[in-house]
């Protein structure tokens, strides 16, 4: 499989300067670095502040007059009292739960539906992978999509977060351009064995996929957990908001933080609550993404070498 | 690439080399014509594993086209579509003589065309920059940190933008300091196209460097060579040889971000239209939103809504054959 996505080493594969190329001057070599320096501080400096901000005392937070930048007296008031049973602790539980079922669900069809797509001339093969594809070209609208969940009786049912947005096209290219690249020779004498589809599947091509079977669900999982729109069109009752909705009405729409209950250590200033409930929608990327980010290239590489 | 697989897996292989690529997974591969029952005998399980999606998408992505018909309706949700009256095309009528439609229309093309000259060129750039990094862990290291905030969820985005320009947020906060007056950007329409554009470039302009880097990786170093013996310097190997390896891909871009033209980040959009207002912050797809859902006016918002899926369509099939024609692979090529 390596052979078909090798092409991502760069013609820089050392730390040497090829002899042809002449080294830039002092100038040039200070201007792209404090370029890049820029672009780094530009992504995670305001990271950086809030979650600073987030795990301040209100002492610190009004000496800065706002946002923290100078690490002042640090304190967890803001954690414990959203995380204590409140409305967003609700959102976060509505949020994983919906997360969790809808990336397993869309992995399961979308690895059924690429591996049995990823043998051209099989029973059906073109009708099936163009009813895929065509939709590409197209999309409904948003008053029809209403009206279909709504006349499916979903609204207000956490369903309306994962059924209409439980396959990606997308998705299943990668995953069936992958799939396609493994070596025909091995599944045919699995197949000669007597294994099934499904165990050849299970057995010999998903252990070989572990990387594009990662990416492709952290796309997915990234997708349940920061769907936002979805819920403000399907959900009526608050109750089973997810986090991003309730993120905007605290931190967007400037709802006063409930849940404000005194835990023994005071009551925590409400923009560190503000920045608490940001960090909370954030973090279960920074704890995912290091993991899977070094696939990156290979996975979407094949999505460019296949479309 | 792909070639290159099919000739070794041929090499050694030497038996499948008159596979056609059609595919005889059975272990007799010599009976290539087999009727459609044995066909289907054989593969009904690859047929069972794809019906899932396929089924989701037919509900989810074919059935709702159908309820396009409110379009030409009045509809109303308590009588439902059956008993609507229908009305022909009065609903596209007014859409068509309706300010606020054009006002979107208009909002929607102008955002386009802003981001394409101040968001496009910024991953090439960024790739660019990336790509004469010399040491490999360096690299990795900061292309790790330029494609994070596109995990980031929309909600987020505009939340820390509003944490950074708002009327409380750290700028104003700084030139408050100073005794200067705070200022608050995240309300103000007439900077409502740099703040957009900057939230896009924030967000998805680091994943956006992936495919050029991927095209900067496919260029022969060859050439860098042959041109720096040439005697061309490092800007004229940019010119010569940097860029004419990133045309395909800068052009097929180009045409299929011409095809969505009348799709500007929709979440992004409904997060500030109403701090901003209607004036400059209404685009077709928020349009439809506040006319269908808010309002209740279902038939008018269907059928402002499926002038724009008509048009969308007409788009991305014309940028299709464009491409074709530059000699590209359009959306996708059948493999």
């Amino acid at each position: 499989m390596t052979t078909i996505i090798k092409p991502a080493r760069s013609r820089r594969t050392g730390t040497s300067r090829p002899a042809w190329e002449e080294e830039p001057g002092i100038a040039a070599k200070a201007g792209k670095g404090l370029l890049l320096f820029l672009v780094v501080l530009a992504v995670l400096g305001p990271l950086y502040t809030i979650v600073l901000t987030s795990i301040s005392s209100q002492g610190t937070i009004t000496q800065a007059g706002g946002l923290v930048l100078i690490p002042g007296e640090i304190s967890f008031d803001a954690y414990r009292q959203i995380l204590n049973g409140g409305v967003v602790t609700r959102a976060v539980l509505v949020s994983v739960g919906v997360t969790a079922v809808g990336t397993l669900l869309s992995m399961v069809v979308s690895i059924l539906c690429a591996y049995g797509l990823s043998r051209p001339g099989s029973f059906a093969h073109t009708p099936l992978l163009f009813t895929l594809l065509i939709t590409m070209f197209f999309s409904a609208g948003m008053i029809p999509s209403y009206l279909l969940v709504s006349g499916l009786g979903l609204i207000n049912s956490y369903w309306s977060l994962i059924l209409p947005s439980a396959v990606s096209v997308f998705n299943i290219i990668i995953l069936r351009g992958f799939f396609m690249g493994i070596d025909r020779g091995i599944l045919d004498s699995a197949r000669i064995d007597g294994a099934s589809e499904w165990r050849i599947l299970a057995q010999i091509v998903l252990p070989m996929s572990k990387a594009v079977t990662a990416v492709i669900a952290l796309f997915y999982g990234v997708g349940y957990w920061n769907a936002f729109f979805n819920a403000v069109l399907y959900i009526n009752d608050s109750a089973k908001n997810p986090l991003q909705v309730v993120l905007r009405s605290y931190v967007l729409q400037g709802v006063s933080v409930p849940g404000q209950i005194d835990v023994g250590q005071g009551v925590a200033p409400s923009l560190a609550l503000q920045m608490a409930v940001i960090v909370i929608a954030m973090v279960p990327i920074l704890i995912v993404y290091p993991f899977v980010q070094k696939h990156f290239t290979k996975g979407v590489m094949i999505g460019a070498v296949k479309g | 690439m792909t070639t290159t697989d099919f000739t070794r897996r041929g090499q050694q292989a030497p038996a499948n080399t008159n596979d056609d690529g059609a595919g005889s997974p059975a272990p007799l591969p010599v009976r290539r014509k087999q009727g459609l029952r044995a066909r289907f005998r054989r593969d009904r399980s690859l047929v069972l594993m794809a019906l899932p999606a396929v089924v989701l998408l037919v509900v989810f992505a074919y059935v709702p086209l159908l309820g396009n018909v409110v379009a030409f309706q009045s509809y109303s949700p308590f009588i439902g579509i059956p008993a609507s009256p229908w009305v022909g095309l009065e609903n596209f009528a007014r859409v068509f003589g309706d300010p606020n439609f054009w006002n979107a229309v208009r909002n929607t093309l102008v955002i386009t065309g802003f981001q394409l000259v101040f968001f496009f060129p910024v991953p090439i750039a960024l790739a660019l920059l990336l790509n004469s990094l010399l040491r490999p862990a360096m690299r990795a290291t900061i292309q790790a940190i330029v494609y994070l905030p596109h995990f980031f969820s929309w909600v987020l985005v505009v939340s820390v933008f509003q944490q950074l320009l708002g009327g409380a947020g750290l700028l104003s906060q700084m030139l408050r300091a100073n005794g200067w007056n705070g200022m608050d950007i995240m309300t103000n329409p007439d900077t409502f196209l740099f703040l957009i554009t900057s939230q896009a470039v924030w967000k998805d302009a680091g994943w956006g460097i992936i495919v050029f880097l991927a095209a900067l990786a496919a260029i022969d170093p060859e050439q860098y060579e042959a041109a720096a013996v040439d005697g061309a310097n490092r800007w004229r190997r940019m010119w010569h040889v940097t860029l004419p390896g990133l045309r395909s891909v800068i052009v097929l871009l180009l045409i299929l971000r011409l095809g969505d033209a009348l799709t500007v980040g929709f979440e992004q959009m409904i997060l500030q239209r109403d701090a901003v207002g209607a004036e400059a912050a209404e685009v077709l797809d928020t349009f439809v939103y506040y006319t269908g859902i808010q309002n209740g006016d279902w038939s008018y918002a269907a059928a402002a809504g499926l002038i724009k899926g008509v048009i969308s369509l007409g788009l991305i099939l014309a940028a299709n054959k464009v491409a074709h024609l530059f000699g590209e692979n359009g959306v996708y090529s059948k493999s």
